[in-house]
């Protein structure tokens, strides 16, 4: 079982928590200016890497916070962990930056 | 004949302590310190068991827990019999009683064995040959007939009465193997201060030494330097010391699960002990010191009761004091062969010939085996054996460049053979470590670790007992140095060893590192002789050869194909010589075919150490409302809701659901019911911005909703769909007191943080689940006001001062309420919230102020039953989470004019609005006694050619008692352009004629809401 660190609440095991999808796509301000390609778009079509991947995940056993993570998808390791807001993180050889 | 192949003395058995067991119905005698297996040795029996597919008969092969073919079913009673269990595992206690399995109808003679004369119809992949054809003809023949035929044991059809516990630890070093490496990495960790865990699957710690009597350590015995260290470790506080623990699974960072066999190994356990234990352990640091399998020889006829590995041979006789034989032929590629051949003869078994697979002997080993006088024979290989039920003898051939000579018949009662070492990687592998090859030795090693974990000792290739122990201890000063520095949890840590800081001057044999891996040549007809690879799966050299062949290149394809390696002991003594041969006969060096993963558990697991305690009733929390016991006590049948246990009706004397509900449905509609709602799901919304977020969440419009008003809400996904609903009311401008449904409440809630965390973390609002803070006691019918009046305080029930839909704030009985008006019924209704701790006091309170009026308590069916008269819908019940609100007749509570709420944007989609999308209408049946079947289809004519389109299906169906007929919702396309149509509901053997009518059965102009 994984250790997830919250940007929270630090160091906790995986069962704590539960995942919420790829990260980094915002609700559009307005739907209704959407074409319903765009809309599509936005509602289900996600990058799905073989590699780095920023993702939405919630402390929900915790402290019930969203926060966002860069995982390999490839080694399921957690690159970092950072709160919802900031901006995905710089790392090396990250494709998606 | 009792113990005629014990040794006179020596062992770590306990000849003071017999003990006197059953294995197919026969009474045996062993010792304590004996294996089942090391048992029967003594008494002379090696026919064991049947073999999977061929049904031959089959032996003791090893000596541990890479024993593919004694497996064994132990019984204490109907109850608790263990299927498959390794003899060579099984601890021998006083009236132990194990079977054999999958022999009929004996283990001598056994009519399966017909297969193996039939083997050339089960060749390689012969699962995806054979049972192709005829389609049907799996499950009927096939299927049926392998399960009965093949060796997998029987489950017993009892339920478990053992316990099964599970423990958390955590550790700084955990130590997997307690031989000479292990307890050297323990050692070292422990005198660091570090807190330390050494499992080990055996009985006794000690791995290897517990069979060593040549070798010296520290200048001690090897015995009796491993009592003095496990005395020395035991001191220990920061040392726990777990035999009979097997680390079955490596999980990530660092989570090792192990299983603990607490009491299987005692005759008469204690009953508040468990049968086992699974610790679930998350180390810092990780040693691996898992040790090394011998490899068998795949030489024609290896798989004959009598022929085992050498140095399980050896163990037998220098662990146990059981002899596997009088007279022993050696079939060696590595001077192990020729350590077994010393102890065997020092013991009294006669060493009839070593055949040296080597055309050159060298070495200390080899040397003092002619000095004993031994008739050693290089470049030499076994060609076959003989014997019916056991070994007679070998067939020996001198083999020199290829070609095999003639073959000499020597007479024996055991074959002992020898591949060399192959290093145990299961944990390493499933800790998804690469591996690599290493060319100097013949097998894969260790290479870059992904977890914090180092491996030391045989697991990594190093061999000698002084090296293995100073390379487990070394092991053990890194991981404790590295515990110490490095800030768990990390992960991916390269592990680097100093040089041992303890010299152990260990003296021992030097047992060299040869070896052979794949088959051994022979002289014999290649059609019909059969050299086992795989002896649990009755995998031969030649289904490998044949598999690639057929063109199987990858060795997961091969494995696959052939199924070698894929038995519950997966492959520990196969997979090497499977890797070469397939190498030999593609020509493509071994490194270049890969290597099948390694996946938990490495031994076979039960289910019952996974389930724990979690089972019966503590299998799932039950939730109980506060009215639970009152609804109990009053004869109420429940029915599970989720987690929630709700009453379901409340029979009286003589009644069934049917006429329960008739009762209560009745009583409902023409005075007054009571009904327990406290599962609804609630949520309190408040904050500056709770409308605002309100006006988002739900399709409702909210910003004109006065304080003191109920609304019914409605709340899609993103995608335009109905999720939940709920009734609403707002208690102030800044607050709101959500309902949703019984199911719904936790997704509802996740639903809405996800929205307020991360797309709206501007607005000023907080959520707070108060399911289980509020009791709700719904007063539904005619006098429902009347039952009220007389308790409440503060609040005007009056019809124009309480009009339906609204929420007051008063007290009732003295607890403060919120008293809502509403009405899931279409009666006029209540419900009443008050603090959970009420709930009963109040619910009392309530049924003795309408017993005047007969009220009467009603359950779950019943509320049912009123709102499918009235076609108010249960989301997930008339909703699958594809219809939209107006799909379900909810168009009205969209708010058209708001610019966006969650969901919005997808009904735009031209689709969303299709006339012909599945609508919400009603179904009366035209004979009114018939009730439709929830799930049924619906079609315009059953007469069609098949496939007949499907219109819908029937999403509710109930008897109503109050209209004296059945009713039924349903969703149909183009359903409310439908209405008036007849349509048909097909049924096994019948027809159903259905007219499709509004959803609404009763009082359609509502007027009894406003009563
Ligand atoms: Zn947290």
């Amino acid at each position: 079982m994984l250790i997830i660190t919250c940007p929270w609440c630090g160091a906790r095991p995986e069962l704590e928590f539960r995942y919420g999808g790829e990260a980094h796509i915002a609700r559009p301000a307005d739907p209704s200016t959407l074409t319903d390609e765009e809309w599509a778009d936005f509602l289900y079509n996600r990058t799905n890497p073989k590699g780095l991947h920023a993702e939405r995940w919630r402390h929900v056993h915790g402290c019930g916070r969203f926060f966002n993570a860069v995982r390999d998808t490839v080694s399921d390791f957690f690159v970092v962990t950072y709160k919802a807001g900031e901006t995905r993180p710089d790392i090396a050889g990250d494709q998606a930056k | 004949m009792t113990n005629r192949f014990r040794t006179p003395s020596g062992g770590r058995i306990d000849r003071s302590a017999p003990v006197s067991f059953r294995f197919d119905g026969k009474t045996y005698s062993g010792y304590k310190g004996d294996t089942l297996a090391s048992a029967l040795i003594a008494n002379g029996v090696h026919l064991l068991g049947r073999s999977f597919k061929y049904h031959r008969p089959r032996g003791i092969l090893s000596a541990g827990s890479d024993e593919p073919n004694a497996l064994v079913a132990v019984a204490r009673d109907a109850a608790r019999v263990a299927p498959n269990l390794r003899a060579t595992q099984v601890e021998l206690y006083e009236g132990l009683s194990a079977e054999s399995q999958n022999r009929w109808p004996s283990l001598a003679f056994d009519a399966g064995a017909i297969n193996d004369l039939a083997a050339p119809f089960l060749p390689a992949g012969f699962y995806y040959k054979t049972f192709m054809w005829p389609a049907g003809a799996w499950k009927r023949f096939y299927e049926p007939k392998i399960r009965a035929m093949a060796g997998l044991g029987k489950a017993p059809t009892l339920p478990d009465p053992d316990r099964y516990t599970q423990n958390y630890a955590f550790c700084d070093v955990l130590v997997v193997g307690a031989g000479p490496a292990g307890l050297a990495a323990a050692l070292a960790a422990a005198e660091s201060g570090a807190r330390v865990i050494l499992c080990d699957e055996q009985a006794e710690l000690g791995g290897s030494l517990l069979a060593e009597v040549g070798a010296t350590i520290e200048g001690k015995p090897a015995q009796a330097w491993l009592a003095d260290t496990l005395a020395s470790l035991s001191k220990h506080e920061n040392v726990t010391l777990l035999p009979r623990t097997t680390a079955f699974g490596y999980f990530p960072h660092n989570m090792i699960a192990l299983a603990e066999r607490v009491s299987e190994h005692l005759a008469a356990p204690d009953h508040d002990l468990p049968r086992e234990r699974l610790w679930q352990v998350r180390a810092t640091e990780v040693v691996i010191a898992s040790g090394a399998h011998e490899r068998p020889l795949v030489f024609p006829d290896n798989d004959r009761p009598g022929v085992m590995l050498a140095d399980s041979g050896r163990t037998y006789v220098s662990r146990y004091g059981a002899k596997p034989g009088d007279r022993a032929v050696i079939f060696t590629a590595c001077d192990s062969g020729y350590r077994t051949a010393l102890e065997l003869k020092a013991a009294g078994v006669t060493i009839a010939a070593i055949a040296d697979l080597r055309p050159q002997l060298h070495g200390e080993l080899p040397s003092r085996a002619l000095a004993a006088g031994i008739d050693v024979r290089p470049g030499t290989v076994v060609t076959g054996t003989s014997g019916r039920l056991r070994v007679s003898s070998a067939d020996l051939a001198k083999v020199s460049g290829g070609a095999v000579g003639r073959s000499e018949t020597i007479a024996c009662d055991t074959v002992l053979m020898s591949g060399g070492y192959t290093p145990s990687l299961h944990l390493f592998s499933q800790s998804r470590g690469k591996l690599v090859w290493d060319a100097a030795s013949g097998s894969y090693l260790p290479g870059t670790s992904v977890e914090r974990e180092r491996s030391a000792g045989a697991c990594r290739g190093v061999y000698g007992l002084n090296a293995v122990l100073e390379d487990g201890y070394a092991a053990g000063e890194a991981a404790a140095k590295a515990a110490r520095d490095t800030a768990s949890p990390q992960r991916g840590a390269t592990p680097v060893n100093g040089a041992s800081s303890r010299s152990f001057k260990a003296e021992a044999p030097d047992l060299g590192n040869d070896g052979f891996i794949g088959a051994t040549p022979h002289n014999r007809n290649p059609a019909f002789a059969k050299a086992f690879v795989d002896w649990q799966n009755d995998v031969t050299s030649k289904d490998i050869k044949l598999a690639t062949r057929e063109g199987m290149r990858s060795i997961e394809h091969m494995k696959r194909y052939t199924t070698t390696g894929m038995a519950t002991d997966q492959g520990k003594t196969s997979n090497m010589n499977a890797l070469g041969i397939v190498s030999e006969a593609l020509g493509t060096p071994v490194p270049q075919i890969g290597l099948t993963t390694f996946r938990p558990p490495f031994t076979p697991t039960t289910f019952g150490i996974f389930a724990g305690e979690a089972r019966g009733d503590l299998f799932d929390p039950v939730r109980k409302t506060p009215i639970h016991d009152w609804a109990a006590e009053h004869g109420a049948a429940f029915e599970d809701v989720g987690l929630w246990k709700r009453a379901w009706y409340f029979p009286k004397a003589g009644e069934d659901l049917h006429a329960a509900v008739a009762r209560e449905c009745k009583a409902v509609r023409a005075s007054v019911g009571m009904f327990d709602a406290s599962t609804l799901g609630k949520i309190e919304i408040v904050g500056p911005d709770a409308a605002e977020f309100m006006n988002r969440m739900y399709t409702n419009a909210w910003a004109k909703l006065e304080p003191g008003r109920l609304r019914y809400g409605v709340m899609l996904r993103e995608d335009g769909f109905v999720m939940d609903d709920g009734v609403v009311g707002r208690m102030a401008p800044d607050r709101f007191h959500v309902t949703t449904t019984t199911g719904g409440a936790p997704r509802v809630l996740a639903h809405m943080e996800d929205y307020l965390q991360t797309e709206w973390p501007d607005l000023d609002v907080w959520l707070t689940s108060t399911t289980e803070q509020w009791a709700v006691i719904a007063v539904q019918g005619p006098n429902a006001r009347a039952v009220l009046e007389p308790l409440v305080e503060g609040i005007d029930l009056g019809k124009e001062a309480f009009p339906h839909m609204s929420v007051r704030e008063g007290r009732i009985c003295g607890v403060p309420t919120r008293l809502f008006s509403v009405s899931f019924t279409g009666e006029l209704g209540f419900e009443v919230n008050v603090p959970a701790e009420y709930g009963r006091f109040i619910w009392e309170a309530i049924h003795a102020s309408g017993e005047r009026f007969g009220i009467t308590p009603y359950g779950t069916e019943t509320m049912h039953v009123l709102r499918a008269e009235k076609g108010y819908i249960i989301v997930g019940q008339e909703t699958d989470g594809t219809a939209t609100p107006d799909d379900v007749n909810l168009g009205w509570a969209v708010g058209k004019a708001k610019k966006d709420f969650v969901g919005k944007r997808s009904l735009a989609r031209a689709s969303m609005s299709a006339p012909d999308r599945k609508q919400l209408v009603g179904l009366l049946t035209t004979n009114p006694a018939t009730v439709l079947e929830e799930g049924a289809q619906i079609v315009a004519d059953p007469t069609a050619p098949v496939p007949v389109p499907m219109l819908g299906h029937v999403t509710s169906a109930y008897h109503s008692a109050v209209l004296g007929r059945s009713i039924a919702l349903a969703v149909i396309k183009g359903g409310r352009a439908r209405i008036g149509q007849k349509l048909s509901v097909p049924m096994p053997g019948s027809v159903i004629e259905v007219e499709v009518v509004e959803p609404m059965f009763y009082d359609p102009k509502g007027e009894r809401l406003n009563a």
